[in-house]
Parts: structure tokens; sequence; C-alpha cells
């Protein structure tokens, strides 16, 4: 296990640390005094672990295809920035537009999270991420989301949750799912995205994240798991698709 | 706290503009090298194009004199400034800004500040700060290579085109103190990086530091044209400033008024509401449709008394608050916060809309 002291060092040069002690085949990297350094572990292509201990900048993880990363306290904006593989978890609140074009792997939030988060996320062939938030998230979660799945638990966090749901849900959706544990008011949902049953597989796709969530993040899956939860789907592939026809 | 300013993030780099505002709610002064510090830290969200700083409390000196100053990009605008200051105010003090030195500024703009009076006869309504405006606005529209910086008592705007470690050198901004700090870094997108373009954009007491655009721009400025504002920074952020001297200072609007007003509810959630909320945001919206500010923005206004922070009601800009004891500050990002103040109390994320007012406990100070 490598360590690095991460105080006072500018993003690059602490990136090319990282990148340096991968490629000496190093697998677990611990970052102490982390404050604001953006783009760490980008475009990372090993089956690596880092380890935060601090706040990281924007863009941590964006383009990353393997690692998988723990930060111990909260996140800023942009994090796993269409990354395509591996899983990020962060212990605290995370910021705006995460998992922005992400199209694998997975993304652990304790907290509350941001606005826009899981903006065109989206699934291909084998490819199909997950976004799971542990408490409340602003407005336009799942913007024009295009596969991929989506859990907002709204019972850790600022308020353990119990904020207002964010308005504008799911606007554009065209594809995935969204899963919210509890209540959800139709007049929170964006254009174009409905109420679907929930059926037994998607019981197992819910079983099997939260579980794994629930270990990586130490909380009570079963507490999790007790609630019902709303899945809400797209109610057309191509809601814009009549858009400038005119 | 770390108080010694940082120049270790020396790389250039694209991003958004990046703000951050501190007060110590006690109004024991905090040195001018923690909002370096805190600023050097989001070095990534500018370009080099601007960098800025306001300081609250920084004249005790002059505490009851507005102080005024003044950028000159030829110094033949010297005697025609001061002419006309004299002919409209009582000029208590004047001297030079002192600058240093700084190999990455050339040929920079030289630097006046005025400690002045309103006289009795010049007074009309009020203590006179409509006289000062009058003033600023004339010599930003009609004296060439003259731009007022800022003009409100116990305070300072020092700003210019830089990094934000190199402006803060050039302005000294590290020997200055303050229990109210604004800064600023610059990513120029629709208007020129130059030096009266770089943020607070000020009017009286109130700064105003800002990322992201006004597409309602021009909407805005002609409302305040109305009122005998004239916005010759050629930035769209100067409008901010005046928007907010004529609603709270002229209009008699409260913070919370005048941040609905910039960032109103969607007639949809208007709507939902009960009475007199409803009718409230109706009229809000109806009679001050002219100042509602569109576009992406997160704001940060400091004023004496206090600072303010929201975002536009769709926050497509990011915007952070963080407390420990008397101190709270409003950032771009947690980093920032965090540069300044070792392990923070609370952190939390305002929603879109949502105005964050926090003011001295002693608004005297």
């Amino acid at each position: 296990m490598a360590k690095i002291d991460a105080n006072g060092l500018y993003y690059k040069i602490l990136n090319e640390k990282i990148r340096d002690l991968v490629d000496k085949g190093e697998r677990t990297i611990d970052l102490v005094n982390v404050n604001g350094q953006r783009y760490i572990a980008d475009g990372i292509t090993k089956d690596i672990r880092i380890t935060i201990n601090g706040v990281p900048g924007n863009d941590l993880g964006c383009f990353m295809n393997g690692p998988q990363i723990i930060v111990n306290n909260n996140a800023q904006d942009g994090v796993g920035n269409t990354m395509n593989g591996g899983k990020i978890i962060v212990k605290g609140l995370a910021g705006d537009v995460c998992g922005y074009g992400m199209r694998g792997g997975k993304m652990f939030i304790l907290g509350d999270a941001g606005y826009r988060v899981g903006i065109h996320m989206k699934g291909y062939k084998n490819l199909n991420p997950f976004i799971v938030i542990g408490g409340n998230s602003g407005d336009f979660l799942a913007e024009y989301m295009a596969g991929g799945v989506m859990v907002l638990l709204r019972m850790f966090g600022r308020n353990n949750g119990n904020g207002k749901l964010g308005d504008y849900l799911g606007t554009g959706m065209h594809g995935g799912t969204v899963y919210v544990r509890g209540g959800v008011n139709k007049k929170n949902l964006g254009k174009g995205v409905g109420f679907a049953e929930i059926t037994a597989s998607d019981r197992k796709v819910l079983d099997g994240i939260i579980r794994e969530y629930a270990a990586d993040l130490e909380v009570n899956a079963e507490e999790i798991l007790k609630a019902d939860f709303h899945k809400l789907t797209p109610l057309s592939s191509r809601p814009y698709g009549q858009l400038y026809v005119y | 706290m770390a108080v010694k300013p940082s120049n270790k993030f020396g790389g250039k780099d694209f991003g958004g503009c990046g703000l951050i505002g501190i007060i110590d709610t006690s109004g024991t002064p905090l040195p001018g090298g923690m909002i370096i510090s805190s600023l050097c830290t989001m070095k990534e969200r500018g370009n080099g194009l601007g960098s800025g700083y306001a300081i609250y409390g920084v004249y005790p000196d002059f505490r009851e004199h507005y102080a005024m100053h003044l950028m000159y990009s030829s110094d033949n605008a010297i005697p025609v400034v001061e002419e006309h200051l004299k002919e409209n105010l009582e000029v208590i003090h004047s001297e030079p800004i002192p600058v240093r030195r700084v190999g990455a500024i050339q040929h920079p703009p030289s630097f006046w500040r005025y400690f002045v009076n309103v006289p009795e006869k010049q007074r009309g309504n009020g203590a006179g700060q409509d006289t000062i405006v009058r003033v600023v606005m004339e010599i930003n529209e009609k004296i060439e290579n003259a731009y007022v910086l800022s003009s409100g008592k116990n305070m300072a705007v020092f700003k210019g085109v830089g990094h934000p470690d190199e402006i803060a050198d050039f302005f000294r901004v590290d020997e200055y103190s303050g229990h109210t700090l604004i800064g600023h870094n610059r990513f120029p997108t629709n208007t020129p990086g130059w030096w009266g373009g770089a943020h607070p954009f000020t009017i009286l007491d109130w700064a105003i530091v800002h990322n992201g655009e006004l597409s309602s721009y021009g909407t805005n400025k002609r409302y305040v044209e109305m009122y005998g504002y004239k916005c010759a920074l050629l930035t769209d952020t100067e409008v901010v400033a005046y928007l907010f001297d004529l609603l709270i200072r002229r209009k008699g609007l409260s913070l919370e008024a005048s941040a609905s007003v910039m960032a109103p509810p969607f007639w949809k959630n208007i709507q939902e509401m009960g009475e007199p909320q409803k009718s409230y945001y109706t009229a809000l919206r109806t009679v001050y449709g002219s100042a509602a500010l569109n576009g992406p923005f997160a704001i940060v206004m400091g004023f004496n008394g206090g600072i303010m922070g929201f975002n536009d009601r769709i926050k497509l800009r990011p915007l952070v608050v963080g407390k420990k004891g008397d101190v709270v500050a409003i950032a771009s990002e947690e980093s920032a916060i965090r540069e300044v103040i070792n392990d923070p109390e609370d952190i939390h994320v305002p929603r879109a809309g949502e105005p964050v007012i926090v003011r001295l406990k002693d608004a005297k100070k």
C-alpha cells in the first residue's frame, strides 16, 4: 500500500504521482490531506483502490474504467463524469452533475447529492451504470437519462432525507430506471416520465444493489428495503422526436 | 486557520469563475491573507483575466467617510476627477493606493483613494448616498480613462487583470484586514477581460461577485437606467450592483425580497402556494419583472453589515456554505472554505434561488 500526502500539491503533480504508482504496479493508494485537487484518478483503467481523506476537487474519477475510489469526506461537483467502469463510494455529500454521461460502474453516495445528478447516464450492451443516493437530491435528477439505474433513498444526509423531493425529476428521460424510496408526488416529475409497477425482477435489482450499498457504507440493508419504492420510467424512448417537426 | 497567502496552484486551465465571501459575525478582523489562500484553491476556475477582492471594516480611521477607489488608465484623468470631486464633495484625505511591482502585471493603471464627505447642501434626501451614486456615474460615464472601483464607507475593492495571487500581491491585499472578505477569480466569457471588468462590481457599499452569464442584461440595464444608473464597465455583473442599490436602498425591499426578485419562483410554484405568499410573489414578479435575472448565476454580495449568497432558480452554478463558530463562508467549492476554516461544523448546499444571509451580530462594526 502506498500513501501520498496531498497537502499543498498542485493537482497535476498529485495525479502524476498516482499514475507513477499505478504504472509501478501499486494497487492500493491512500491519499491524505486532499483539498480541492481536481481530476483525481481520471482515465485510470486498472483495477486499483484509492482512498481519499479530505475533499477531492471537481471531476473525480472522470473517464475512469476499473478503479474503486472511497471518499471518506464530502465530494464536489462532477464525480464520475463519463466514467465507464469501477466504483466510487462517497461517505458524505456530493455536488452537482455527478455521474454526468456515466456509462458503467457504480456510484454510492451516503449523504445528499446536488442538482442534475445522473444527467444523461446511459447503458450500452453489457454496461449498466448504477447510482445510489442515500440522502436527498436537487432538482433535475436523472435529466435526459438514457440508461442505467438511479436509486434515491432519502434516508441519510443533512436532514435524514426529510427535505422536499427535487423538482423536474427525470425531465427528458428516454431510457433507464429511477427507483425512489418512499412517497413521490407526480408534480415533482419532469415531462415524459411516469410511474411503473415494481416487478419481481425490479425487486431483485433493488435487493442486489442495496445490499452492496449497505455493505460498502455500513448501513442497514433491511431498514432500507423494508419501505416501498416507486419506479419511474420514460413514457417514450424519443420524447423530443417531434420537437422541430411542424 | 491558515492565513498565509498561497501561490501553490500554479497552472492555467479551463474552468468557470470562482467566488467566495467570508465573514466573522463577531466583527473581529480577518486577515487579508485568508481570502487570498481561499481563492487560490480555486485558481482553476479562472484564467488570469481578472481577479478581485472586497474588504469591509478596512478603514477604521475613516469609517464615517465614503472611500472612493479610482482607477486611472491615463494619469491625464487625475486632475479632471479631482476637480469633479472638489466641486461636488468634501475631500478629507487622498493618496495613491500602495501597490507592489509584480512581474506578471505589466503596465497597470494607476490607483488612488479619496475619503470624502457629502456637504450639507448636496445631500438632498437621506445621508448623501444619492449624491455619491450620481458622482460615481458621472465619473464612469463622462470622464475618459477614469473609473470608480468602490465608493462605500469603511470598505475597499482591489481588482484587475491577473490571477488571484498576482492581483493580491500587486494591491498588497495581505496587508489589510476586515470582518468581511469577498474574493473572485474570473474566466471571462462574453465580455472583455480588462481591469474595470474584474469583479467585485460595486456601488456604495454593495459589492457583487458573480459566476455565470446574465442573458437578461439588456432588460436589467434599461430598467436601472430609468433611475439614473449608467452601465459603463462593459460587463453584465455591473448591473446587479445597481439593481441591489435600487431595490434595497431606494425601494426599501429586504435582502430576502431582492433575492426573490432576481431569482423569482416559477409561476407554477406560485400557483401552488397559499396566501399571503401567492399574492406576495405574484406582486414581486409583476412589479419588478425587469429586475429578474435570467441565465446561470451564483452571486455573493457584501455590504456593511453582512454577506448574502444565492443562485439562479435552477442552480446552474455551484455554491456551498460552511460555518465554524462566528465565521461563515460562502464559496463556489467546499475546498475553498476548508482551506481557511479547519474542520467546519456545518457544510450546507443551498437550494436554487434560496438566499443565504449572514449578518454581523453588531451591525455598527
